[in-house]
């Protein structure tokens, strides 16, 4: 419910208990909620017929994956106070699980993608035990160490394929192969269920006892907070998270191969959450839609009009033509750094900041 | 066999403890954890690599320009971009040290791409020394003796010399050492400087023990942070320590364990001391204040 205060401003007034823990806070974001889902459900033919900047289906399943994995992260970094620089363990180890149950089992998808990702939260509890006594720089190294032995140990195991890794087996649905554009609505809808219930999450007794733990730890405990249970939930719940987002990335690639779940890639989903916001489930998406589809675009830097030719030209002059793709990770680290030089807050914040200067525009 | 495991061992561990004591110095002052260590030494590496291939210079010349292209490049990174960061949280800091690790790794493959190369280094890595019965290859006899004198020099420089007192009086407490009289911004960028320097040692010692590529210090990179956390990460003493037995436990699972699972050992010592003994080896216990 909306108040007016004396001068004519909006501010947000919460008047009763149930109105902090509904999800729609207003009509005017009723409203935009369903024009969103409308919007999702046009997308993909609207994008497979022009190839609206750029995008195709591919690149949509892409960013809603990595929106789900940013979602994770940040109820581990932004919401607990954790740090992590392996959860592309947790993403392969959803990926690999998952293929193996619909591929060796038979299971169908539905029931295999909530298994793998159960087993992603098995390790992430276990990889929430020695972060109980670890914190900053301890926990980075850690998660940085789990990430690099996932890899290492799934390389070294003939039953996930070894160093060659698996091929996702082909799936159907009502008797014909599933394509991008069926795999999308698979994708959204489990992206939609996941972010609702991320939201939903930080109204509970257990994201509070999040939030309050990465406010202060020593205080949230003294309030009777079990430091040791929510710790480690919070590091199984956002390995949930990735283990899923794993699961629907190995059936959109078709193939999965250990050496691709590197420590570049957790550094990405951090930068992503960073980006994004910390602390902001909106903001991690924007986050991952922004980084993804820039990742993406860069890769095949001399194909854009203008900047591409300069390059190429640059590359041959000084550089190397080979490494050319390599532009995209100097963005990508350049970006982050100075986000955190200018923006602590990341996109939320910029929005934030936007939205406080029009709410009393002239002011 | 236990002896040869050991010597490799020995060579392989005291780079990594350069890295590890490279990384623990600018730990200690600005309670910054490098992420980038391991890719600064790898462009340190690579110019090594330009100026002994592209432009033919001789060893010794090469390696001075090497070591001034290392400390310039440690001193850069400190005041472009860790300077202006106001009030950076943990995870802030953390952040902007893997944007250096991304850009620096982008660099060297855009300039020098995915091809694995060999640093052309004076020592020969295929002949050998014979002491009584052990055989030791030349390369690594040189570079256990080169890495601990290096060391040595070091304890010395931080125990003895006036700007390595100023260093650790600036460790001790900021505030203090400026109000002596100490340029505690100056001596940040020496520490970055000196850092980057003795990363650069080590990430041409493992160019030429290894191969020289673009992501040639990942591993060793963890390996350091492991061997930082064995010997404790407020410690120079307990990192070089650290990085020997890692180098040296590492070879010998290698060895008679398992070889293909070598790597998992850094991630399993780092594990086991964090929750034994998290302050390390010979760090001292630090009692976090409300």
């Amino acid at each position: 419910m909306r108040g007016k205060n004396a001068e004519g401003g909006c501010v947000d007034i919460k008047r009763s208990y149930y109105e902090d823990i509904e999800l729609f806070k207003s009509k005017t974001i009723l409203v935009w909620s369903v024009i969103l889902l409308a919007v999702l459900l046009i997308l993909p033919w609207f994008i497979a017929k022009t190839h609206f900047l750029g995008m195709s289906v591919y690149l949509l399943n892409l960013i809603i994956i990595h929106c789900i994995v940013a979602i994770g992260l940040n109820i581990l970094v932004g919401y607990t106070g954790q740090i992590s620089l392996g959860h592309a363990g947790f993403f392969a180890i959803g990926a690999f699980t998952t293929v193996m149950f619909v591929g060796q089992m038979g299971l169908p998808l539905f029931i295999a993608l909530p298994l793998g990702a159960l087993i992603s939260a098995g390790a992430g509890f276990i990889l929430g035990l020695p972060a109980l006594r670890l914190e900053g720089p301890y926990l980075a190294i850690a998660t940085m160490g789990f990430g690099m032995a996932v890899t290492t140990i799934i390389k070294h195991m003939e039953f996930f394929g070894g160093r060659m890794g698996l091929q996702a087996p082909k799936l159907y649905l009502f008797g014909t192969a599933m394509k991008d554009i069926h795999f999308y609505y698979v994708i959204c809808a489990v992206g939609v269920i996941l972010t609702i219930a991320a939201v939903k999450l930080f109204k509970t007794k257990v994201g509070r006892a999040f939030i309050a733990i990465r406010d202060s730890d020593v205080a949230a405990e003294t309030m009777g907070v079990n430091l040791n249970y929510y710790k480690t939930l919070s590091f199984a719940v956002s390995a949930f998270y990735t283990g899923v987002a794993g699961g629907l990335y190995a059936f959109i690639l078709g193939f999965i191969n250990p050496e691709g779940f590197h420590i570049i890639m957790s550094i990405t989903f951090l930068a992503m959450v960073v980006i994004g916001g910390v602390g902001s489930i909106m903001g991690s998406i924007a986050g991952a839609i922004l980084m993804t589809y820039l990742d993406v675009k860069l890769q095949a830097i001399q194909d854009i009009p203008g900047i591409g030719a300069l390059l190429v030209h640059f590359s041959e002059q000084y550089m190397s033509m080979g490494g050319i793709s390599n532009v995209a990770i100097i963005v990508y680290g350049l970006i982050m750094v100075l986000i955190i030089l200018f923006e602590p807050l990341g996109i939320f914040g910029i929005w934030i900041r936007t939205k406080k200067y029009w709410k009393t525009y002239p002011f | 066999m236990l002896g040869q495991l050991i010597v490799s061992g020995l060579a392989v561990g005291f780079c990594y403890a350069l890295l590890a004591l490279a990384m623990v110095i600018i730990y200690k002052t600005s309670d910054v954890l490098n992420f980038a260590q391991g890719e600064m030494a790898m462009i340190s590496s690579f110019m090594a690599f330009v100026f002994l291939e592209s432009y033919q210079l001789s060893f010794p010349i090469a390696l001075a320009l090497t070591l001034l292209f290392a400390a310039a490049l440690g001193a850069l990174l400190e005041f472009v971009f860790l300077r202006p960061a106001k009030n950076p949280t943990v995870i802030g800091m953390i952040i902007i040290t893997l944007g250096f690790e991304m850009i620096l790794m982008g660099i060297a493959g855009w300039k020098w791409g995915p091809d694995q190369r060999n640093l052309p280094f004076p020592i020969p890595s295929f002949e050998t020394y014979n002491f009584a019965g052990l055989v030791v290859s030349k390369i690594n006899f040189w570079t256990i003796i080169v890495c601990l004198v290096l060391i040595v020099i070091l304890f010395l420089f931080f125990q003895y010399s006036k700007l390595g007192t100023a260093m650790r009086a600036t460790q001790q407490n900021r505030l203090v050492a400026r109000l002596m009289g100490i340029r505690t911004k100056r001596i940040f960028s020496f520490t970055w400087a000196l850092s980057s320097l003795i990363g650069a040692v080590s990430g041409m010692f493992i160019a030429a023990l290894t191969v020289l590529d673009p992501p040639m210090m990942m591993d060793p990179l963890m390996k350091a942070f492991a061997s930082a956390v064995l010997g404790g990460m407020t410690s120079l003493p307990g990192a070089a320590v650290g990085g020997t037995i890692l180098g040296v436990v590492e070879n010998l699972f290698g060895g008679y364990i398992s070889l293909p699972f070598k790597s998992v050992v850094a991630f399993a010592v780092i594990v086991l001391m964090l929750c034994v003994r998290p302050s390390g080896l010979l760090g001292k216990h630090f009692v976090k204040k409300v």
